[in-house]
């Protein structure tokens, strides 16, 4: 049978292929890219871009929107979605609603903001309304840095929350009902019935939705463009600006490894804090 | 038993507020930028805003859609994202044929590979690419582009069609080979049909992630962009009546494609993360 043996890999040899063309190549040339200098190994690039004005600032700004909307996605996610099952009647059409915003791109959930954050925008409207302002207000400027950080938390929640809601439903459904109703039967109330078997049998899906969502909200680049330009400097933002601007591929390519070692080391911190043994697993 | 003493009528209100508060924290801003979209300059720069649709305009869209470049930006972005789901489906429904079907080592090291792309921001490696791109010609191509974009999509459509295909009993398959069908004619007119409509969804969805994705685009063009990097280049200079009709007419394939798909997603996110 040894067409049966050949079979397989005849199968997977284009997926392997292009994926090592176009994940493992480039992986290794930005590496190369960014460890050299005319051609020489040097730390050149990696000095350029700690030195450079926006660096510490696009850091900071980074890492405070991952740890500002990443648990809030997480409970409203978990909110939505405990809802959600409770739905008899309507459950398709709202939860249909409630995953749009999983097709709409950064740049467009950036631009919905921005009509209704811009100082002539619908927030003001309706403050301007209920009388707490009098005229247009700039919320999203470079001397508001606080309202600027609350519009694109606003954003990114809005847009990446359906992903997690995606993830945590389809993980719901693989927990039998039984476990929950034998716990109601012997007294257990909603909240502790959610806290004791719910979110200990949710933890796969819930690691994989918060390794998912990490990896991407440290890539969060055009929703801040969108909302602000570069008021409001971010990693991957920085890594466009010195490709585009500067046309200086190497400080770029520092940027990418940056971005890549937290990725990859907050996956890591992922798998080591929320490890499940599979007897556990539903 | 606090819970207990509150009426169910009060309960039932509560918790039908609630949902109606959550739908519409997703679809008032959709509305709004509608508003932004359709209002032209006049309503643009109305203050303050009317929350109904009494700028409305068709000319407003319009008059965005006759700004060049627009249209090809369109046009090229579609070509990208069907090319993203037809290359993303050649390469990887076989590939997941193949983990479902058959036991072969190296499994795990394919598996490992198509599921490490999650932990990387993919589309920020694009950057070293615009140098190989430029020497073999595909710079500033839609194929290029595709091509990143493939990456992208790629692993999901193998782990998913994987998936799929376990579904599919294998003796349907045996049964056709015990008739005369030979493997490919089995596959052909047996499985094919049932993994079809899952195939469909998960194509839809490669186009989704290629539609939305604005940096490699951006990196990988200059002249034929995708509508997104097209948006993305244009913002700082372009009035604000025009980012927000751009910004419409992004999100309306979506929501057309996300309603088409909405009964696979939940299926397969619960698939593609196990």
């Amino acid at each position: 049978m040894t067409k049966t043996r050949i079979m397989p890999y005849l199968l997977i040899a284009p997926a392997t292929v292009f994926l090592l063309a176009l994940f493992v190549v480039p992986l290794v040339q930005t590496i190369a890219l960014a460890f050299t200098d005319n051609g020489a190994a040097s730390l050149t690039n990696f000095r350029k871009m700690a030195g450079d004005l926006n660096f510490g600032l696009s850091l900071r700004n980074t890492f405070l929107l991952v740890l500002a909307v990443i648990p809030l996605q997480l409970c409203l996610a978990l909110m939505m979605a405990m809802m959600v099952q409770k739905l008899e009647k309507g459950r398709d059409l709202v939860l249909w609603i409630l995953i749009i915003p999983l097709g709409i791109s950064d740049l467009a959930a950036g631009l919905v903001w921005l009509t209704i954050l811009q100082d002539r925008g619908y927030f003001n409207t309706v403050l301007n309304m209920l009388g707490l302002v009098d005229g247009p207000v700039n919320w999203l400027s470079y001397e508001a840095p606080l309202s600027l950080f609350v519009g694109v938390v606003l954003a990114e929640m809005w847009r990446a929350t359906a992903i997690v809601l995606v993830i945590l439903i389809a993980g719901l459904q693989l927990i039998p009902k039984e476990y929950s109703e034998a716990a109601e039967v012997f007294g257990a109330g909603a909240w502790t019935r959610f806290r004791k078997i719910t979110l200990p049998l949710l933890k796969p899906s819930i690691q994989s939705a918060l390794i998912l969502r990490t990896v991407l909200a440290f890539e969060v680049f055009a929703v801040v463009y969108a909302l602000s330009g570069r008021n409001f400097p971010v990693l991957v933002g920085e890594a466009y600006a010195w490709q585009h601007v500067n046309q200086n591929n190497g400080v770029a390519a520092a940027y990418a490894i940056l971005v890549m070692v937290i990725s990859l080391a907050a996956t890591v911190i992922y798998i080591k804090a929320l490890r499940t043994k599979p007897e556990m697993n539903p | 038993m606090s819970a207990a003493s509150v009426s169910p009528g009060l309960r039932r209100l509560v918790f039908w507020s609630g949902i109606a508060a959550l739908c519409a924290w997703v679809i008032v801003p959709i509305y709004l930028i509608g508003l932004g979209a359709f209002g032209g300059r006049t309503g643009v720069f109305r203050w303050p805003k009317n929350l109904l649709p009494w700028d409305a305009t068709l000319s407003a869209m319009q008059t965005f859609l006759a700004v060049e470049g627009v249209w090809a930006a369109a046009l090229n972005g579609a070509l990208v994202a069907c090319l993203t789901m037809i290359f993303s489906l050649l390469l990887g429904a076989p590939a997941g044929y193949a983990l479902a079907r058959y036991t072969f080592a190296g499994q795990n090291a394919f598996r490992m590979l198509v599921v490490l792309t999650r932990a990387f921001p993919l589309a920020i490696l694009a950057l070293p690419l615009t140098v190989t791109f430029i020497r073999t010609g595909l710079y500033d191509t839609a194929i290029g582009v595709a091509l990143i974009h493939t990456a992208l999509a790629l692993p999901f459509a193998a782990l998913v069609s994987s998936s799929l295909f376990m579904g599919i009993p294998k003796e349907l398959e045996e049964a056709a080979w015990v008739f005369g069908c030979t493997g490919f004619q089995a596959f052909r007119k047996v499985v094919l049909p049932l993994a079809l409509p899952g195939l469909a969804a998960a194509a839809i969805f490669a186009f989704v992630i290629s539609w939305n994705e604005v940096f490699a685009a951006s990196v990988l063009t200059v002249r034929n962009k995708t509508l997104t990097a097209y948006l993305l280049t244009v913002l700082a200079e372009s009035p604000l009546h025009f980012r927000f009709a751009g910004g419409f007419l992004l999100i309306l394939p979506s929501i057309v494609f996300i309603f088409a798909v909405r009964k696979y997603l939940f299926a397969m996110w619960g698939i593609a993360n196990r």
